[in-house]
């Protein structure tokens, strides 16, 4: 197709590739806030704040693109939004972003203490959400709706593993209650993926918006 | 298609596309042209306006048009709204007073030239005189206005002004305007109708055209991107 507006073309483009250089920071972060938690590793959860303010950065200079390009482009149709969607993947990257960062307070919290079990469901999980992360951002960027809806599903694996790990959680408090303290962070780490994964499916939800324009809601 | 009455309707589409031949179907002002061939019929109350026992100049009575270009009569700003009751027989001095004075306000012109009636409408700004002609319009109390691009000769203000005119006027006309400016159909008409190369591509609701429009030409068109 020829365009008669290659500007604006290339614009859309960049806000596109903006959004994409902001899920794989995000991304990354939520690796490294995981990691660091595994292996008791405090300049890697250090890091992981620190990055919040890049993370925070990119959101606010997609949002500013997109309120200009609506001002000055008057955008409509799908065009109208690839920038909406934009504005509102990117709320859901930054939130991705900040429970990232609860991981890795968490890190520096447990440091010098010994785990009261094995991490096994929560790098798991975390493995998942990234992987429902990754699969977002393609579907993003090759506007492909399937790969959305699939991104929606995995949200039900997450959310096994998250009462898994819950229950396994409550028994150990119960048998004993001095571990309650230590047990809650880990329950909140495992909170704080089991949202990620939401903010993903949120994407999911985006992405099937911005090429359909139809509204699904599928975080059931 | 199916116009509704007290709402906006826009035509939009790329130059040549039939939206301005088509909406001067609906008040046969191409009867004017020689070698015209009309096909199919346009039911106004039911009633096919092309039937041989209609009344053009009735209809255009009932179908009043605003042009392009604001097109005053050389002559007062009285006259120029007075000229159409007086052709339909209206010579009542007080009664044409009430028409002028009820059509001005109908068109947010009123305050502007009422204590001007008598210069002559070609004084008047751009905007105004459109909005005039739109007064002109309303004289003959019509029930259908159609609106061939009023705003494209005119400034920005006045070409807000004439959009909010528009959305006051369709709660007693019904309008059908034909716009090249995307963004003007999006903020005053209810429903839209997308033509190409003579065809009605797609109509519908306004909101829904802009926002999710169903075929790829429409989307294409209002995007933008014609390839």
């Amino acid at each position: 197709m020829i365009s008669a507006r290659p500007s604006f073309d290339r614009e859309l483009q960049e806000l596109q590739q903006d959004i994409l250089r902001m899920g794989s920071m995000v991304e990354q972060q939520i690796y490294n806030a995981v990691e660091s938690l595994v292996k008791k590793d405090e300049k890697l959860a250090n890091k992981v704040i620190e990055d919040d303010d890049i993370v925070d950065e990119m959101e606010h200079q997609i949002e500013d693109k997109c309120i200009k390009l609506i001002a000055r482009q008057h955008p409509l149709a799908k065009d109208l939004r690839v920038i909406f969607t934009g504005v509102k993947i990117a709320t859901d990257l930054e939130r991705m972003s900040d429970n990232s960062i609860d991981i890795a307070r968490t890190t520096i919290r447990l440091l010098g203490q010994q785990y009261i079990k094995p991490l096994i469901d929560i790098p798991r999980m975390a493995y998942l959400t990234r992987e429902m992360v990754r699969t977002a951002l393609d579907a993003y960027i090759n506007q492909d709706v399937e790969a959305a809806q699939k991104v929606c599903e995995a949200d039900d694996e997450i959310d096994h593993l998250y009462s898994q790990i819950f229950r396994e959680l409550l028994v150990i408090m119960m048998e004993d209650p001095k571990t309650i303290s230590h047990a809650t962070q880990l329950l909140f780490v495992g909170r704080y993926l089991e949202r990620i994964a939401d903010h993903a499916t949120n994407l999911g939800e985006w992405i099937i918006y911005l090429v359909t324009g139809e509204k699904k809601e599928l975080n059931n | 298609m199916q116009i509704k009455q007290n709402k906006v309707t826009a035509l939009i589409g790329p130059s040549g596309c039939g939206k301005s031949t088509f909406l001067r179907t609906l008040n046969r002002m191409n009867d004017l042209i020689e070698d015209a061939h009309i096909e199919g019929k346009i039911l106004l109350d039911n009633k096919n306006i092309y039937d041989k026992d209609v009344d053009v100049v009735d209809l255009r009575k009932r179908v009043g048009m605003v042009f392009q270009k604001p097109n005053p009569f050389p002559m007062t700003i009285y006259d120029n709204i007075a000229y159409g009751p007086r052709i339909h027989g209206n010579r009542d001095k007080k009664k044409l007073d009430e028409i002028v004075e009820r059509s001005l306000i109908g068109a947010a012109l009123w305050d502007e030239v009422k204590d001007r009636l008598r210069h002559s409408a070609l004084g008047l700004s751009g905007g105004q005189q459109q909005r005039l002609c739109i007064a002109r319009v309303l004289a003959v109390e019509p029930e259908v206005v159609l609106m061939d691009e009023p705003c494209s000769a005119l400034d920005p203000i006045s070409t807000m002004k004439i959009e909010e005119l528009i959305e006051q006027l369709k709660q007693n006309y019904t309008i059908i305007i034909v716009t090249h400016n995307m963004q003007q159909a999006g903020r005053i008409s209810d429903y839209t109708a997308f033509f190409l190369n003579g065809e009605v591509i797609e109509f519908g609701m306004t909101e829904d055209l802009f926002y999710n429009p169903k075929h790829k030409k429409t989307e294409e068109y209002i995007t933008g991107r014609f390839g």
